[in-house]
């Protein structure tokens, strides 16, 4: 059933025109609600322990408790926006709440002061604004694409939402150099770029309905998938049904299998820093270094997945960050290290997050894409904080040298593992 | 964005003027908010007007001349602190975040925003005029001199940046000002805990105390989740657990006791208690502050405490004492102010 629906969806998008090699509408109008909405909280994530800890003299305890207590909400509460989106298609109006509950929590900061349980909400409000966009955002990406572009749309969003991540910091920092140290000057500035990304998403990005055929649709194809009439033979959308998937399992276990392998980039910067004797002033810049890959790479990385299938580069990716692991425990060192590793990080993260997203869409349902895109995000995001929790107790107990060990033999076994799971999903597209 | 969508409303023309004014309006509310904001900043004048004198009471002001190193005349005793409270500070000393002095050597720990910002520990001379300064990364935490001027020590806080979560871990700094010789991380000294040399990559060390023969310190070390009372030798660059829970450590100017942060409840609710350690003894007790004091005490003289709490009436941070020995009470010291240092 699954695949004959994306197989009617090519069919209509191939005599619209889409596949001329420009990437839909809708998802330009995504990728740049996404490059607003992360310069807008990109600018206070870089300043908020700043903020916290000198401007309020919170310490830094309170802080970590604050800002760890909901990094496990975020993971529900991205579930519960999946299914709520897909209920009824309303992806537009689930992620745009979203974003809107993002943009309001800096007027909360700005109002809060130095009330804890304020600031408390404000954080609250924006991890949960957070964590309700992200899976119908996607699950649109998608639906607003051809099969044979999914690759290079989730691509070309990432690239423009990493651009939004790089240049939010910079405002931020230049807007404190600037006002010296106005806090509240980030905020509402910040504030003003969440609105505006709101207001982007409202005007240009199609809501309910037909978000996935730009064009007339001249085959009336039967559409089981129609998501707002009533369907005798699909159930309403449950959760849970989509493990009952053979093949949306198969990705969501490799995901998750190589998602328990992923160290974290906070112990690889920690790693470089301990390797390289370079100035500490520099360390805040080495995220931008693999950001800046990143975001060269997305979009090559997503037409390459489109033209050789979406399974090569995701596995690839696995391997540079897999190469990245095995440079750190040879003898480099020096600039070549450095460069090495934030190049071979970048490329992981072009050639694996978007394209993930692209892997996953076919056999994802489209009544039920948001929910099962919000399953796999977490289920990734998930084994990823146990993955950087067991190398942590590996790092405590055994040293630093056994537990990069460690991780490469888990990334190659789950490599290979992955390698399995995935070769009975896609045959090129 | 070819074809018009039937399910957002108007023609693509009308929805871009809209974008396009509402973009207008948005920019407008930002530049002209950072421009007000701009407008409020005050110059950042690190000359200071006044220089380091015995027998006064240095802070950071929150209040007037907030941001920059204030004094007022150290008075003893509960009423004469009464009376100081009416005093008028002398506001105009070097900016800092966070401050320390003693004898004729200040230590101004600063912050310049900038891309990326950047963070500075100023050794000041007893005029208070720069007289080195080292770049460092983080949000200033802790710093302390030594009664003899010589031996500087410094806390920052190491923030990660925003991909890397919100783990925050220490840096401590040591610099001998005679030799100039700067120990940048204390974490590699050598630690001795429960009688056995102790490895770790996850040791963080902060709130350095040192004592009068300027080689003997005091310093709390974190590993495990467990935080730890270390002795230290700067000449044999080496250091011993002694006990547990003690954070912050102050050494008496006698040298005969420790106040400290006790950690007194789990979470991040109130957690620490002020406390105060006999060396001799080994013995601890309370002082009589029993709100939650998030500081590196410093002694006035050898029986008063002075701590930074939570400001009243909406101001940032006021600067109260307590006798050292548990009994008395609470005073507030100073309206508006952090980082007490006396100079004796």
């Amino acid at each position: 059933m699954y695949l004959a629906t994306t197989d009617a969806v090519a069919k209509t998008s191939e005599k619209s025109g889409a596949r001329r090699g420009r990437v839909a509408g809708p998802v330009l109008a995504l990728g740049a609600v996404s490059l607003v909405t992360d310069i807008s909280s990109e600018m206070v994530t870089a300043v908020l322990p700043l903020y916290f800890v000198l401007q309020l003299g919170l310490s830094p305890l309170q802080f970590g408790f604050l800002d760890g207590l909901y990094n496990g909400v975020t993971a529900l509460v991205r579930l519960a926006g999946g299914y709520a989106a897909d209920r009824g298609g309303r992806h537009k109006l689930v992620a745009g709440s979203g974003y809107a509950l993002s943009a309001l929590s800096r007027l909360g900061l700005l109002l809060a002061g130095g009330a804890t349980a304020g600031i408390g909400a404000a954080l609250a409000a924006d991890r949960v604004g957070k964590g309700v966009r992200t899976a119908p955002r996607d699950a649109l990406i998608s639906l607003s694409s051809t099969p044979d572009t999914l690759g290079r749309s989730f691509g070309v969003h990432r690239a423009m939402d990493t651009t939004g991540a790089l240049l939010g910091p910079l405002a931020a920092f230049a807007l404190l150099w600037a006002t010296a140290d106005a806090y509240d000057a980030v905020f509402v500035v910040s504030f003003c770029f969440g609105l505006l990304g709101v207001l982007l998403l409202v005007l240009f990005v199609p809501g309910r309905r037909e978000p996935s055929v730009p064009g007339r649709r001249e085959q009336p194809v039967p559409r089981p998938a129609a998501p707002t009439a009533p369907r005798p033979t699909a159930p309403r959308p449950r959760a849970l049904a989509l493990l009952r998937v053979p093949a949306f399992r198969r990705v969501l276990l490799a995901a998750s299998l190589l998602g328990a392998a992923t160290i974290g980039d906070a112990f690889l910067y920690l790693l470089l820093q301990r390797r390289l004797d370079f100035a500490v002033s520099w360390f805040p810049l080495l995220p931008l270094g693999a950001a800046a890959v990143y975001l060269l790479l997305a979009v090559p990385a997503g037409r390459l997945a489109d033209r050789v299938g979406r399974r090569t580069p995701f596995l690839a990716g696995h391997v540079a960050l897999l190469g990245g692991y095995v440079l750190l425990l040879a003898p480099t060192d020096g600039l070549p290290l450095l460069i090495g590793v934030l190049l071979l990080l970048g490329v992981f993260y072009a050639t694996t997050d978007g394209v993930l997203m692209a892997l996953a869409t076919p056999v994802v349902p489209r009544e039920r894409r948001a929910g099962g895109m919000a399953v796999l995000q977490t289920g990734q995001a998930l084994a990823r904080l146990v993955a950087a929790a067991g190398f942590g107790a590996a790092w405590t107990l055994w040293g630093v040298g056994t537990a990069l060990t460690c991780a490469v033999i888990a990334l190659t076994l789950a490599l290979a593992g992955a390698a399995a799971l995935l070769s009975r999903i896609e045959r090129s597209p | 964005m070819t074809a018009t969508t039937p399910t957002t409303s108007g023609s693509l023309r009308s929805r871009i003027v809209t974008v396009a004014l509402a973009t207008a309006v948005l920019a407008g509310v930002a530049v002209a908010y950072t421009l007000h904001a701009a407008q409020r900043a005050q110059s950042a004048d690190t000359a200071s007007e006044f220089g380091l004198d015995r027998g006064q009471l240095y802070f950071r002001s929150t209040e007037a001349g907030a941001g920059r190193v204030a004094r007022l005349p150290a008075a003893k005793g509960t009423q004469a602190a009464k009376g100081a409270l009416k005093a008028r500070r002398t506001t105009g000393g070097p900016s800092c975040e966070r401050f320390y002095a003693a004898a004729d050597t200040g230590l101004c720990l600063q912050r310049r925003a900038g891309i990326p910002p950047k963070a500075y520990a100023v050794v000041l001379d007893d005029r208070l005029r720069e007289k080195r300064r080292i770049a460092l990364t983080g949000i200033p935490n802790r710093a302390r001199v030594s009664a003899s001027g010589r031996m500087l020590s410094w806390t920052m806080f190491a923030t990660g940046d925003s991909y890397a979560g919100s783990s925050f871990s220490t840096r401590t700094s040591i610099l001998d000002t005679r030799t100039g010789y700067l120990i940048k991380n204390m974490e590699e000294i050598p630690l001795t805990l429960d009688g056995r040399r102790y490895h770790s990559p996850d040791v963080n060390y902060w709130g350095v105390t040192f004592a009068k023969d300027d080689n003997r310190f005091y310093a709390t070390v974190s590993t495990k989740g467990r935080t730890y009372l270390v002795r230290g030798d700067m000449r044999k660059w080496a250091a011993t657990a002694l006990r547990e829970n003690v954070e912050c450590p102050s050494l008496s100017p006698d040298n005969t006791r420790l106040a400290f942060k006790k950690r007194v409840r789990k979470g991040s609710r109130d957690p620490w208690r002020l406390y105060v350690l006999d060396l001799r003894t080994m013995r601890e007790r309370p002082v009589a502050e029993r709100r939650n004091v998030d500081d590196q005490a410093a002694w006035l003289d050898d029986g008063t405490l002075a701590y930074a709490l939570p400001g009243a009436d909406g101001r940032k941070s006021d600067i109260w004492s307590t006798p050292a020995d548990g009994s008395g009470k609470p005073v507030l010291r100073v309206r508006g102010g952090s980082s007490p240092a006396a100079v004796r």
